[in-house]
This record gives structure tokens, sequence and C-alpha cells, in this order.
């Protein structure tokens, strides 16, 4: 049985576990670092295989490996063992490892709110596709529509044109007044300014509706028709691809397993990146959708924390204050509409995993009891796709984690040697 | 003239006693603090078997299963009912007698089963460990899902005008009422709680010894494997495990679910009120069932969770009235077989509310008992 420790082990080697990774070594800790991906970066500084990483992505990973951080690629953490005890699934076996403290860097999940033919293939979660073309899926030439809410549709439109997309339209849900206030309150943050003024320059000639969703996928066997409501018009395409994505959501399972206090979807934390539970810390967007900036700068003040460091940078302490207003802004801006829920009809699929429909639903009053009578989220996903989407459509919890947080097999949820031995053995002793 | 009746409780008991007396005609109303199937029941595994633990259990479990298989023509397929039979494993020529006299035994009372060799053991169940000794296929037994059973149960009683109150937490509860947590006080010609675990705490005069013990258990579900098992199948040391007074215990039970997953169980554990799932017994859990079914190791687990058994002392259920308070009854401690004796149970309940011929004699699960359990406690 595989045993690994260290003083800090950081979760998730996204903006915020690597900035974490990195102010943890820097004073000091002993690092180990786990990312489910084959390379560090996170869903946002993903790159193909054969690009080089970004340049922040680059600096921080340079910064880690200099003082040893020691990387768990593609290692997947399921389950809490025990107090500051983590349980793993890597190419190698289920991993046992113990961690003097823990940072918490689980990143975000996005938001696909169902609506008829959502399940049709050719209909991809904005990041999904995105994270898709990385590794392969051909996008060069194809027609794809860019539908749902939030900058991650600014960002997927602008990067499948530069794959040679054909983007026939990004289409938001929120309100044109809502989104111009928000870019207007940019001007507070000179580098997103620089940042989004660059986007809408790659973005020009796709048209941009706002105030404008989806409301029908068609085609036979494969998606071949899409119809959004812009205002009070119907319009449809003929189209390739739909990349789709109501907003981001926290990651919060594991959090949850180690008995973190979790309110409103987000991690609590405190000044020092703190959880309510000793010695585990958590940074990014498991404590609230906050963006790239926030995560690197929550991530440095957890990881110092987490070393041992007593009181964040003030300068950080600062910045991250600025941010979090940007967060609060953004989280505003694009809220979702009331409307989104009429989306959904009664024999629209909600539960992939388990092919259960929006009308199978509708009857129960608690989350539990319908999940438990029709088993909506009960299936491989465990309700990572419905469980966010029915947050939205019914107010429902998300369904409680559970061990194992990701599928696993049952060697790896062995986890005492004697147990296996006992096994070996029974048969001979009696 | 029958009474109005007031079931506490929506478990797999409540709703099966609400059904039967609502079917029987009376109006029947029951109350649920949260909703229906949330305690032990939707934790539950749900097979549908027979028990030679001791003659009452037998007589109770043997009832039951006779009173769903009557109703597997029109429910089958809603409570996702798979005839699989239940195949005892034994590991060693001891664990194979017993399971010869077992077998006897329940040839003597007209329940067929067939004895199986270490070569028939195999080819019924090809990914079991070799080496085992062989086991008693029991072909009669059936896996139901009990959330299903307990929507089915209340939808006939609600046919029969039942009304269900869930989100309805009761106070306290006495012969002839009930009251709510919000202070409502309901009168009733019959009360029935079948409230599992918390039963003790509903009643408004203490019934002196009555004590429930919470068992905990932990179960675990693989993702889809159509085909991979056959049977339920339960190690024949399983009771010593299920009835033994070590405060931790695991035993080799699993199940093929009409979803093609397999739900593995079980444990037990006395000690403890935590609603978590420990990875220390899941692990011994998971281990138990690997040395029967080698191959186990390797299925994908999408999910665990825990459950609360509600057991008594002589591991029999408590039916009946209560004594020296008219218009009470228990319907409760049913420990880890309370979808498999739903029916039977009713039927007792039924019987004793109307004053009708009991089913069969209520002697061993009467609640006067109880006054025999000041020992342990």
């Amino acid at each position: 049985m595989t045993e690994l420790s260290a003083d800090v082990v950081v979760v998730g080697a996204g903006p915020a576990g690597l900035a974490a990774a990195v102010a943890a070594a820097e004073a000091g800790a002993h690092v180990i670092l786990t990312d489910e991906q084959p390379a560090p970066g996170g869903q946002i500084w993903r790159q193909p295989w054969d690009a080089q990483p970004p340049a922040p992505s680059r600096e921080l990973w340079r910064r880690a490996e200099h003082r040893g951080v020691r990387l768990l690629p593609e290692t997947a953490v399921f389950g809490v063992q025990e107090a500051r005890c983590l349980r793993a699934a890597s190419p190698g076996g289920a991993v046992t490892i113990r961690a003097g403290a823990i940072v918490l860097a689980t990143g975000a999940l996005e938001r696909m709110l169902p609506f008829p033919g959502w399940t049709l293939p050719g209909v991809f979660a904005a990041g999904g596709i995105q994270a898709l073309a990385k590794s392969g899926l051909e996008v060069a030439g194809k027609r794809i529509v860019v539908a749902g809410s939030g900058p991650l549709l600014l960002a997927v439109a602008a990067f499948l044109k530069r794959q040679g997309a054909v983007v026939l339209g990004i289409f938001e849900q929120a309100e044109a007044m809502a989104v111009a206030r928000f870019a207007g309150s940019l001007l507070l943050h000179p580098g997103k300014l620089r940042q989004a003024a660059a986007l809408l320059g790659e973005l020009t000639g796709i048209p941009g509706h706002h105030s404008a969703w989806p409301v029908r996928a068609e085609g036979t066997g494969w998606l071949e028709r899409l119809t959004v409501r812009v205002g009070d018009q119907e319009q449809s395409f003929e189209l390739d691809f739909l990349a789709c994505s109501f907003g981001l959501v926290p990651v919060t399972g594991l959090a949850e397993l180690l008995g973190c206090r979790v309110e409103s979807g987000a991690v609590v934390v405190d000044r020092q990146q703190r959880t309510t539970v000793p010695a585990v810390f958590a940074a990014g967007e498991a404590t609230g959708i906050g963006g790239v900036d926030s995560a690197v700068i929550e991530g440095a003040i957890a990881g110092a924390a987490a070393a041992g460091s007593m009181d964040p940078a003030p300068s950080l302490d600062r910045r991250r204050n600025r941010e979090q207003a940007f967060a609060r802004r953004l989280a505003l801006a694009f809220r979702l509409r009331p409307e989104l829920k009429a989306l959904c009809e009664a024999d629209t699929i909600v539960c992939r995993c388990e092919d259960v429909r929006f009308g199978a639903l509708i009857r129960y009053g608690d989350a539990r009891e319908a999940r438990l009578a029709t088993r909506c989220g009960m299936g491989p996903c465990q309700g990572r796709m419905c469980g966010p989407a029915l947050n939205f459509l019914r107010g429902w919890p998300l369904p409680r984690p559970a061990l194992p947080l990701i599928p696993v097999t049952a060697r790896a949820l062995v986890t005492d040697a004697t147990d296996r031995t006992a096994s070996a053995t029974f048969f001979r002793e009696s | 003239m029958l009474p109005d009746v007031i079931v506490v409780g929506a478990g797999i008991v409540g709703a099966a006693v609400a059904e039967a007396l609502a079917v029987a005609g009376c109006r029947v109303r029951v109350l649920e603090s949260a909703w229906p199937g949330s305690g032990s029941t939707g934790a539950a595994m749900g097979h549908l078997l027979v028990l030679d633990d001791s003659e009452a259990q037998w007589r109770l479990t043997r009832l039951s299963r006779d009173l769903w298989d009557a109703r597997a023509d029109q429910w089958g397929a809603a409570l996702e009912w798979e005839s699989c039979g239940t195949v005892w494993v034994a590991a060693d020529g001891e664990e194979l007698e017993l399971a010869r006299r077992r077998g006897a035994w329940f040839a003597e009372r007209g329940v067929a089963s067939e004895l199986l060799d270490q070569v028939a053991l195999r080819a019924a169940e090809p990914n079991l460990a070799a080496g085992l000794a062989g086991g008693l296929r029991v072909p009669g037994d059936s896996v139901i899902y009990p959330p299903a059973a307990v929507r089915l149960l209340l939808e006939g009683a609600v046919r029969h005008g039942a009304t269900i109150a869930a989100g309805t937490p009761v106070k306290r509860a006495g012969g002839g009422w009930v009251e709510l947590t919000n202070g409502d006080r309901l009168p009733a010609g019959a009360v029935i709680i079948a409230a599992g675990l918390a039963t003790p705490e509903l009643l408004a005069t203490p019934v002196e010894g009555l004590a429930l013990i919470p068992k905990k258990g932990h179960l675990a579900i693989t993702d889809r494997y159509p085909g991979w098992l056959r049977h339920q199948l339960v190690e024949l040391s399983y009771l010593k495990s299920a009835h033994g007074s070590a405060p931790s215990s695991v035993a080799f039970n699993v199940q093929p679910r009409a979803t093609g997953q397999i739900l593995i169980g079980s444990s037990r554990q006395l000690d403890t009120l935590d609603p978590t799932v420990e990875p220390a017994t899941l692990s011994r859990m998971l281990a138990r069932a690997a040395t029967y079914l080698p191959r186990l190791e390797t299925l994908t687990i999408l999910r665990t969770w825990v459950g609360f058994r509600p057991a008594t002392p002589d591991n029999l259920p408590l039916i009946g009235p209560v004594p020296g308070q008219p218009r009470l009854w228990l319907a409760t401690g049913h420990e880890g077989i309370g979808v498999a004796t739903a029916l039977g149970t009713a039927a007792l309940i039924r019987a004793s509310v109307l004053g009708e011929a009991p089913p069969l004699d209520p002697t061993p699960y009467a609640v006067d008992r109880v006054v025999g359990w000041m020992a342990h406690a």
C-alpha cells in the first residue's frame, strides 16, 4: 500500500493550487501537489499537449519545481481516511496521503441547464469543448454557437475562433445593462480591462446578443439545428456544435468530506484562507467564483498560512479584497434569470446517467426523496451534472458528497493491509 | 364501527400498516417527520427472504414472503423485482452441514431449497472464489427496491382514502391521541407507532423496559455489471455476525439489482450513532466481500452510505398493542429485515386493531415481553 506524506498537501494544480504550492514551498514546507490532469495548470491554463503553457502557469510551476514541490499528476482525491489523511486514485493504484496541513484548490464545475435536446451529441459544456479541442477534437471549420452566461463564453468563443471554428454567435442570458455595468466596473481593474479589450478585439465579427438563450436543440442522432430566443424573437441556426454553460459552481465535495463548513455553495474561509476545520485551508473558485487573479492571490495566502506563516502579506490582503468586490459584481451581473427555469420540459432529461426526466421529479418536494425514488444523480457522475441544474431549477441543495467522491474500484476502498491479508488467508484457515 | 387510525412513521413498516388498514376500510392518516422512506428504509438493501433464526422469525418472514409474492405480478416491474433467490454460501464442510440442516428444516415447512456442492456452487455463481464448500439455494427469495415499495404501499393507502402528511413531526403520542411538534393534538381510534428507532422517545407514557438498539450498517453500490451476479449471496455464518454481541462486525452479503448494479454489505456496529461512512469499516466490509468474490475488487464503486437498523435485544420485532395503554400499538424493531417482514407485520396489526383472527400467533412479537429486557439495560 503506497503511503505518502508532506507538510502541506495541495489538492488541485490550477491557479490557486499552484500559487499555494509555491507559497508553502517557499516558506520551507515539503509540499505535495495533486491534480486529476496529466499536467499542472487546471482548466483555465490547460494547453494542447504540444503547446507551451501560458506564462503565469509556467512561471508558477518553475518556482514550484525549483522548491521541490512533488506533483502527483492524474491523481484524484476521492476520500478522507481520517483527519488530515486523504485517499487518492492514481495510475499506479490508490495512495494514502498524510498531510500536516491541507490546501483545497478544487476549482469549479460548469453549470449546465437542461433544455429540450441538450443531451444530443454535439452539445458540449463551453469549458468542456475547449478542453476537448485541446486534446484533439477537431473544431476548425465547424459552425459553433456559444450560449449561456458569464465571461467564460467570451473566452471560449475567442478560443474557438483562434482554432478556426466559425462562431455563429454568442448568446448571453444576462441583460445588456447588467453586463454593461459590469464592464464599466472593469475600469477599477486595469489588468482585467486590458484582457477584456483584447478579448473583444478578437471577437470582432461574431454577433453577440444579450437577454438571449437556447430554447431547443434538434437533430437526428446528432445536433443539427438550434433555436435561440433573443428578446421576444426566436432564431434558428444550422450548426455542428453548441458550447453551452450557465456559470460556474464551486467544487466543495472534498471540503465537505473533511467537515468544512460550506455556505451558499462555497467553502467558508477566513482572512488566512482557513476553513472551519483545523489545518485545512481553501483557495480559489472552491471558496466562491472569483476568477484567476483572485485564485492566485488566495492560493498564495493559503499556501503561506498552511506552511505556518501567521498573517497574509498586507499587499496580498488588499488585492484579495479588491478581487472579492469584483467577484460580487460578477455574480450580480450574470445572475441567472428566472425565465431559464421554464426551458426544461416534462420530458427533458435532467439526469443523463440514469435517464431521469424532469417530469419524474416535480412530484417530489424533497431533493433526497426525489433522488432515492428516481435515482436522479445516483449514476457515475453522482449528481455533478444535474445537481447544480436542480439547485437552480428547484432550489434543491446539491447532493451531499460521500466516499468515494469519484467512482473508484472496490480495491481502492480497502485501506487496511490487514483487511486484505485477512481476506487472503480466510479460506485456508477455515 | 372501524376506528380512525393514525400511523406515525412512513417507512416500509408504517406504509404497509397504513395500506392494510386503509384497505380494511379505516380512515387512515400517516404522519411522517421527514418524507416517506427517509429513515432506515431509504438506506436498506431490500431482500424478501425466509430466515430460520427462530421459529417466530421463520413464521413472520414466511408469511411476509408469501404476501409479497402475491403482489409480484402486479407490482414486480415497479418494485424492480429480481427473482434471484438466495444462496447461503458455505465456506467449509462444517458450514455445508449447517446448510444441509437448514435445507431439511425448510423442507419440513414446505419451502423449497437446493443443496449445492462445490461444483454446483461455482456453476451457479462463477465469480465466487474457488475452494468454497458449497451452499444452499433458496429459489423463492427475491430482491426489491425499498423506496419503490414505500411509494406503492402509500399510493395503495391513498387510493383507499388515506392521507399522508410528510414533514409533520410528532412530539409524543399516547392511547388514542398524537401531539404534533406544532402543538396540534390529534385524536384517533387507534394510534400505531412505526417510527423505528425514534419510537421509544415518542411515547408520552414510557413503556418500562422498551429499548431499541441502533445497529449501524454500511452499504456500497457498484456501477452496472449486468449478469455479473445472479443470486443474493449471504455467508452462512451471517447470523452469527448479525446477532453477535461484538461491537463491530462485517459479514458477506451481496445482491444483484435490476439495474445491473451490485449492492454490497454488510456491517454491524452497536456502539456508534455517527451518521457518516467510516473508511475503516467500509474497508473491512469490502475485503470480506472480496474473500468470497475475488474479482469484486476490480468493480467500480459509485456510492457508499450508512443506515441504522432498529434492533431489539431478542432479535424479534415489536408488533402489537401497548399493555395498559388502550388504542396504542407499536410496529417497530425489525432490525435489518423490515422490508422482508413489513407485510406480515401489517397483517398482524390489522388483525389486532380490528379484532380479527391473526394470521399467525402474535405472542412472540408482543410488546409485553419488553418487561424482561430490563435486565439488559
